[in-house]
């Protein structure tokens, strides 16, 4: 059974496995984080205008279109190898889906709340952070989860670009043609992105029905 | 650019390759999702289970995805496409169910009334109804399967990934950003073509429902 020699692989080599799981988890995290960094504030200042906003969501879903092995391979002739051009290809990633379900959770508001918030006398600053954010969030959480699961995968392709990690077990599976080792890559890789996509998915859920 | 030029033959023969996995693999994906939708969308505690299990499945990154298929099917085209189906699958099994699902009982009741069969009834009167959320479910299928296919260049299946994979090999940017942007390009256009599709039916079935 090649998934119980795949493990026995991991057992044996328990080192160079997890230096590269970590380097996986790392680069997702970092890149998702300079993500929310960027794109939430940018978010929240587009959503203020239509039009704005029109053109904020028609960027982001025409880079939505652009391939995630074609934005971390063209990171490589302007950043060279390594970590850092995987982390940037990732973050170019990762912003599209979390601009876009910001600018999508403020704008579909309901006029009539904010008009109601208005009248009450709350000031602009109250408004933002009393009503428009909570209101936003499950929209926001749904681009969080999009975006994570995006930066998991594209992850494995860094391998190309030498950025390393789980999907640098995947290349030399099929390089060398040795199943075992293929699965040491795929089958952790295929976990993380299920166990987020779960995760994430609960959060929402309990995010939502509490209201 | 000095490489796109004089290499037009190639990358339309790339192209179409692309084109090639992409079709068949949705097409599949399409007759398969269709029996499981009409058969599922009776049963909604059935189909809420498959929502999820796709839902969780599609999280799976394409590059595990094929490799987890290649100790089973090797490398090549036929890998990919079943790779490629399976995400198209989990997205239209779940649109083409909820097309089945918003059909009213009472329209199912009346063709039943009128003396329509479970497949005349299917083809006349559920079929058409469905027809924009089948649209609109192979067209969100297309565009990613589109975006995913350039990873299968590396499982050995041809296509738009090949420019890009020898882009990396070679350090050669024209070859990587040749290949992204018809990749991408693609895929706008067909977003934009089948968007313009799913506006026609909707105004139709708009018109005949109301």
């Amino acid at each position: 059974m090649i998934l119980v020699e795949a493990f026995n692989w991991i057992l044996a080599n328990p080192g160079t496995f997890f230096s590269a799981f970590n380097r996986h988890v790392l680069m997702c995290v970092i890149s998702l984080g300079i993500a929310l960094v960027i794109a939430m504030p940018l978010g929240l200042v587009v959503a203020r205008s239509p039009r704005a906003a029109f053109v904020a969501i028609n960027v982001a879903g025409s880079l939505r279109s652009i391939p995630s092995l074609a934005i971390l391979s063209a990171a490589m002739p302007f950043l060279g190898i390594g970590l850092l051009p995987s982390v940037v290809a990732l973050v170019v990633l990762a912003v599209p889906p979390l601009l876009l379900n910001t600018v999508v959770g403020i704008r579909e508001i309901d006029p009539s709340v904010l008009d109601a918030a208005n009248g009450m006398g709350m000031a602009r600053r109250d408004i933002r952070w009393q009503i428009e954010i909570p209101l936003a969030v499950p929209s926001i959480l749904a681009g969080v989860r999009t975006s994570a699961i995006q930066v998991i995968g594209g992850a494995a392709l860094a391998s190309f670009i030498g950025g390393g990690g789980l999907g640098d077990f995947i290349n030399a599976g099929i390089a060398i043609m040795n199943m075992p080792r293929l699965l040491v890559g795929a089958v952790p890789i295929a976990l993380l992105a299920i166990l987020t996509e779960v995760l994430f998915g609960w959060i929402e859920r309990s995010v939502t029905t509490r209201r | 650019m000095k490489w796109v030029p004089k290499n037009i033959d190639r990358l339309v023969e790339a192209l179409l390759q692309h084109l090639y996995l992409v079709m068949s693999s949705v097409g599949i994906a399409l007759a398969i999702s269709l029996v499981v939708g009409i058969w599922a969308a009776r049963r909604p505690a059935t189909f809420n289970v498959i929502v999820i299990v796709t839902g969780v499945l599609f999280a799976i990154p394409s590059l595990a995805l094929f490799a987890l298929f290649i100790p089973v099917m090797g490398i090549g085209a036929a890998p990919a496409i079943v790779g490629l189906a399976a995400y198209s699958l989990m997205i239209l099994i779940r649109n083409i169910g909820l097309g089945f699902q918003s059909i009213p009982r009472d329209v199912l009741e009346a063709a039943h009334g009128m003396g329509y069969g479970s497949l005349r009834r299917i083809w006349e009167v559920e079929l058409p109804l469905a027809l924009p959320f089948i649209v609109s479910g192979v067209r969100i299928a297309m565009v990613t399967v589109i975006g995913i296919a350039t990873v299968a260049a590396y499982i050995n299946a041809g296509g738009l990934g090949v420019i890009i994979f020898e882009g990396i090999d070679q350090r050669f940017p024209e070859k990587i950003i040749a290949g992204g942007l018809l990749t991408s390009a693609l895929a706008l256009f067909t977003d934009y073509l089948f968007a313009g599709l799913e506006r026609v039916l909707r105004r139709r079935s708009g018109r005949v429902g109301g």
